[in-house]
This record gives C-alpha cells, sequence and structure tokens, in this order.
C-alpha cells in the first residue's frame, strides 16, 4: 500500500503539468479572482458614492427651488438630451429627472407635484446613482413639508409617530463575512481541483497507458492498492487546499478593507480550522472522483465527467448565496454543506461550536469512508481491468 | 508446474465462449508454448492462469496451489509478462522494476541486486536509469521482463512476449528465456508465430476456437498429423490456415 502511495506521489511529481495546474494555478486562482473582485467591487462602490453626481434635468424651469436645493447639495445639473427614454435606454444617461408644466400647477395648488425619475432599474450599476438622487429629492421633500407644518402652526414631530433607531450590532469581521460569503466555495472547488487530475491519471490514465492489467497481477489485496493510490490522492488535494488557504491569507491581507470599515477575519488560525473542516472533504473528493475516473477508458473520458462533478461543490455555496439562514444543527451534518455553514461563521467571527464541527467532521469522513469503500472494490471487477475486451 | 484441467470462460453473458474445456499442463524446466491464431483464446487462458479472469468451470493448479483458494499465494509463484507491457513513462527503468519489488514486499537491498542481476544479463546498461519514455519496444519487453522476474518466481508466464520485437532482440529474448529453462523454471508463453514454438519450445499446445486442437512435442504433432513440417502439421491440426499470415 506504501509502495503504490509513494510511487503515485514520485509519478505524479515528475509531471511538470500537474504541479503547474494543480499545486500553482489551482490553490492561486480563488485567491486572485477573489481578491480582483473585492477591490474592484469596492473602489467602484466608494466612487460611485464620492464623485459629484451629474444630473440632466428636463424642464429644469418647472421648479427653480428643487433645483437650487439639488446645486447647493453640490449635484451638478446638466441640459437634458431631447429623447431621455432613448439616453436612458442606449445607456448614455443612468437617471434624468423629468419636471413636466404641471409641476408647478400641482405646487401651486398643494397637491403632491409629479416629478419623475427616468432610469432602467435592471442596469445594477446605475442603483447608486438612483439612491443617491432619491435621497436628494427625499430630504428636500422633508424639507419642504417641516416648513409648511411649521407656516400652520404645527410641530413638526406630530408627523413621526415614531422613531426608529437601528442598533447596528455588526462588527467589523461580521461585515467582513459578508464579503468573504464565496469564500467556502472557493476553498471547496480547491480541494475537488487539486484531486482530479491525480484521481484521473492514478485510475483512467493507468487504463490508458495499459499498466492496470500488469499492476493488478501483484501479490497484493485490490483494495489496498486503490488504497495507496486513495491515499495519494487526498495527500494532493490536501496540499493544494493548504496552499490555496495560505494564499487566501496573503491575498486578503492586501485588501483595501479599512476603508470599508470592515475586517476580513482571516487570519492563519482561521485558515487552520477550515483545514481541518475541509480535510475529509478532501478524501471525500478524493475518492468521489476516483470511482468516476475508474470506469472512464481514457484521460479525455475521465475529464469530461469531471466537468460535471466540479459543479457539486456549487450546489451547497450558492444555496446559501442565494438563501441565506442561520445555522442550524441538520446542516452542520450534511457533507459540503457543513463545511459552507462553518466556514461561513468562522470567517463572521463567531465563537466555534465544537459539537457543530465535530458533527461535521464526523458526517462528511463517514460519507468519505463510504465512498472510499466502494472505490476500494472497483478493481474487484474484470471490465474495469481490462481496455479491450 | 501448471495443470489446467477443463478450463471454459465466456463473455458478455454467456454469448461469447472465448476458452473452451481448455487442459494442459506445463512442466518446470520445461517452455510450453501456447500456440494459436489471434482471438484463439490464449491470452484469456493466460487471464485465468494468473488470476485476472476467474474460470465460469474448471480448475487450475500452480505447483499445487489453487488460485481460487488463494490468490495472493499464487501471485507470488508467478511471474507474468502480460501482452501490455504498461510501463510508467515518468519513471525510470529501474524505478519501474523497483515498484513492482517494492509491491512484492522485497527489501531494498534484494531488490537493488535482483536489478544489478537484470542489468547484466538482459544488457540494459545503457538504459535503465533513463525515463521509459520513449523507449523502443525492445527495451520495454526487456523492463516488462525484469519487473515481472524481480521475485524470483518459479513459473514464469510470457503473452506473446516476441510482439514488435526485432530479428536481434528476438534472439536475445529466446536465450534468455532458455535461460530460464536450464534453472529449472516452468516457462509458458503464448504466440501465433510457428518459428518460435519450433525454435524454443519443449511442448506445444496447439489452440484453435478456444478448445485445445492438439497437445504434445514438435514430433509428436508431425507424427500424429502425419505432415511434414509443424507448419502443415498446424494447418491440418485446426482445421484452417487463418492465422498464419499474421
Amino acid at each position: 500500500m506504501m509502495a503504490v502511495y509513494i510511487k503515485e506521489l514520485l509519478d505524479n511529481f515528475r509531471d511538470r503539468r500537474v504541479i503547474i495546474n494543480t499545486l500553482i494555478l489551482g490553490p492561486l486562482m480563488g485567491p486572485v479572482i477573489f481578491a480582483v473582485m473585492i477591490s474592484f467591487m469596492t473602489r467602484q462602490a466608494t466612487e460611485r458614492m464620492e464623485a459629484p453626481l451629474e444630473l440632466p434635468v428636463v424642464g429644469a424651469e418647472h421648479a427653480p427651488n428643487l433645483i437650487s436645493f439639488l446645486e447647493r447639495q453640490g449635484v451638478i445639473i446638466t441640459e437634458a438630451p431631447d429623447d431621455p427614454e432613448a439616453a436612458v435606454r442606449q445607456e448614455v444617461e443612468e437617471v434624468i429627472l423629468r419636471l413636466g408644466p404641471d409641476f408647478a400647477e400641482a405646487w401651486e395648488a398643494g397637491h403632491p407635484a409629479p416629478v419623475e425619475l427616468i432610469a432602467d432599474l435592471s442596469l445594477r450599476y446605475s442603483g447608486t446613482t438612483i439612491a443617491r438622487v432619491r435621497g436628494y429629492l427625499g430630504a428636500w421633500s422633508g424639507q419642504v413639508s417641516q416648513l409648511r407644518l411649521q407656516l400652520r402652526g404645527v410641530h413638526p414631530d406630530l408627523t413621526r409617530p415614531i422613531n426608529v433607531q437601528v442598533t447596528d450590532l455588526s462588527t467589523p469581521e461580521s461585515r467582513g463575512g459578508m464579503v468573504l460569503a464565496f469564500l467556502p466555495y472557493f476553498i471547496l472547488i480547491t480541494v475537488f481541483m487539486g484531486s482530479m487530475h491525480m484521481a484521473i491519471d492514478t485510475t483512467a490514465g493507468e487504463r490508458e497507458r495499459k499498466s492496470l492489467e500488469p499492476l493488478l497481477i501483484n501479490p497484493l489485496p485490490r483494495w489496498q492498492i486503490m488504497a495507496g493510490k486513495l491515499g495519494a490522492t487526498t495527500s494532493f488535494a490536501l496540499m493544494t487546499l493548504a496552499l490555496g488557504l495560505v494564499a487566501f491569507v496573503i491575498a486578503m491581507s492586501y485588501l483595501p478593507v479599512e476603508d470599508m470599515d470592515m475586517a476580513l477575519n482571516l487570519d492563519l488560525r482561521v485558515a487552520a480550522w477550515a483545514f481541518l473542516l475541509c480535510a475529509p472533504a478532501a478524501l471525500m473528493a478524493a475518492a468521489l472522483l476516483t470511482i468516476l475516473a475508474a470506469f472512464a477508458k481514457s484521460f479525455r473520458e475521465a475529464q469530461s465527467y469531471m466537468g460535471l462533478v466540479i459543479l457539486v461543490p456549487m450546489i451547497p455555496s450558492f444555496w446559501i448565496l442565494i438563501d441565506p439562514t442561520r445555522t442550524v444543527t441538520w446542516m452542520t451534518m450534511v457533507p459540503l454543506l457543513s463545511q459552507n455553514v462553518l466556514i461561513l461563521d468562522l470567517v463572521r467571527g463567531e465563537p466555534m461550536n465544537l459539537a457543530w464541527v465535530g458533527l461535521s467532521l464526523a458526517t462528511t469522513g463517514l460519507a468519505a469512508l463510504v465512498l472510499a469503500a466502494i472505490a476500494g472494490t472497483l478493481y474487484n471487477r474484470p471490465n474495469l481491468i481490462f481496455t479491450s475486451g | 508446474m501448471i495443470e489446467a484441467n477443463a478450463l471454459r470462460k465466456t463473455f458478455n453473458k454467456g454469448k461469447v465462449v472465448a476458452v473452451d474445456e481448455v487442459s494442459f499442463s506445463a512442466r518446470d524446466g520445461q517452455i510450453t508454448g501456447l500456440l494459436g491464431p489471434n482471438g484463439a483464446g490464449k491470452t484469456t487462458t493466460l487471464r485465468m492462469l494468473y488470476t485476472l479472469l476467474k474460470p465460469d468451470s474448471g480448475g487450475i493448479k500452480v505447483d499445487g496451489i489453487d488460485p481460487t483458494a488463494e490468490p495472493l499465494k499464487i501471485k507470488r509463484a508467478l511471474g507474468v509478462v502480460p501482452d501490455s507491457r504498461g510501463l510508467y513513462d515518468r519513471l525510470t527503468a529501474r524505478e519501474n522494476i523497483r515498484y513492482y519489488g517494492r509491491l512484492h514486499g522485497l527489501d531494498r537491498a534484494t531488490i537493488d541486486r535482483r536489478i544489478d542481476e537484470f542489468v547484466r544479463v538482459l544488457d540494459m546498461a545503457e538504459f535503465i536509469d533513463r525515463k521509459t519514455d520513449g523507449f523502443s519496444q525492445g527495451q520495454r519487453v526487456k523492463v516488462a521482463i525484469a519487473r515481472a522476474l524481480i521475485h524470483d518466481p518459479r513459473t514464469v508466464l510470457l503473452d506473446e512476449p516476441s510482439n514488435g520485437l526485432d530479428v536481434m532482440t528476438t534472439r536475445a529474448l529466446r536465450e534468455f528465456l532458455r535461460q530460464l529453462k536450464s534453472q529449472g523454471r516452468c516457462v509458458v508463453l503464448s504466440t501465433h508465430i510457428m518459428q518460435e514454438v519450433a525454435a524454443l519450445c519443449d511442448r506445444i499446445v496447439i489452440i484453435a476456437h478456444g478448445r485445445v486442437a492438439a497437445e504434445g512435442t514438435a514430433d509428436e504433432l508431425l507424427a500424429r498429423s502425419g505432415e511434414k513440417t509443424l507448419e502443415d502439421a498446424f494447418v491440418k491440426l485446426i482445421g484452417s490456415d487463418e492465422g498464419l499470415l499474421a
């Protein structure tokens, strides 16, 4: 068994393609995409918040007070294009404010005066701008209504029966956790990527170069041969996982998180916890991919299966992204889902629930062992041994 | 010493009968040749002998060991060079051989000593420490043989050993097989080449359509068929000349 293990490691370390793909590109991919994505997002957000707002206005002459209020707030009022709808549709302008001739009329009569915002709400990039314009309009509306009430001798507080105050208990770490919501996915995908090549090479690859038949003639129970191969694949997955986590820790330390008033709780201690949580998942990934690859006749065939399996760790991650819920006990018993929720708790800086960690390790470990046991029996099937016949 | 008794193997749920009631014996200190056209069932027979396939019925004994009862013990008694050489391209010839030595549970010193022997006997000094990627067929066969015999087995099975070899390498291979024979080993090889059995084998088992068509020494086969050359005897005994041109 050890002989198989050592040989597979030696064999694959000789392959420069494997080393580059699995041990360098694999672990780096997640952190780099992640870092670029986050720094881009934060830069975009701050730029949009702080850049002077240019607002094209149709019919500015109908509401001079509003316009001068906006200008006092630092909004640059510009001439609106002739066809405002077309301009927004063609994405020349993000938001256009339109004031019709009935504005002044309604204003004089004391009715709510119509103000039209022309925008395409499905364009995500215009969201910040729309929110800013709405904010200014709301502020002005509030100011005017207060003045009107005061003129009639009514205390403005009468219109505010309740005063809502939100006490934000979020910590910089937990706000950072929102940003790190993608992290479990990247970590798990690293594990799958790390074991993929090795799983194929030790099974389908062995069949393709016709070395499986001579190998199985050796006086070794077949499950031991498989165990050696699985061990080597798992070791590779763990190596990739460790490198990936370290790369994440390094990449995160370069992000401008202080600007966003949050802290990314991803230091080496957290990485070590994440490693522990994902270690059984590494064996599970190795066993799952090995089982699949063992059925393939060639490297190429195996690779085409792998593309689909890579989607497996995505399912729980995306479920959590779409429907974020509180961690409850049953979640920590579902392999892959448990890693997701527990890593999220971890990066939010919450104290680790050791019972949950135990459950996650136990259930994922159990699933991994079942898969490994199945893999161990595969080479008892003659049709998986011979390349022909 | 191999005794095969009424071996039968079918594929596709019994629709294809690959080997049907094959019985023969191969003695120590002799080279036994399984001769037959392509697709006659030679490889399937050998695969049953080295336990990768389970016979549907019939029995095998190698040095008195029953493979179904003691599969690991029989594997230790056998040295097998299968049809597919299957070397690991990224490992050197020495590492390929050493891997199998380790799988047999041999210690390092024994493995190194045995490899040195093979390097000398099989003339492998030139390429023993090169990666096997790009090896010629002859070099591959030598590595595969050394790998299969690393544990010094008493019984040696070779499936089409001279496939793809040039004349010189074939001669060297035959010389090596005669050495194995003179050491008292039981050597069984399969081939579809007449000259090979004529030049090498003490006993010939002719297999055609999954059955033993004839068995005996070259002289016995000639006498039984009443022909003058082994080739004519072969054609007469299997009842057609298929596979002779291959």
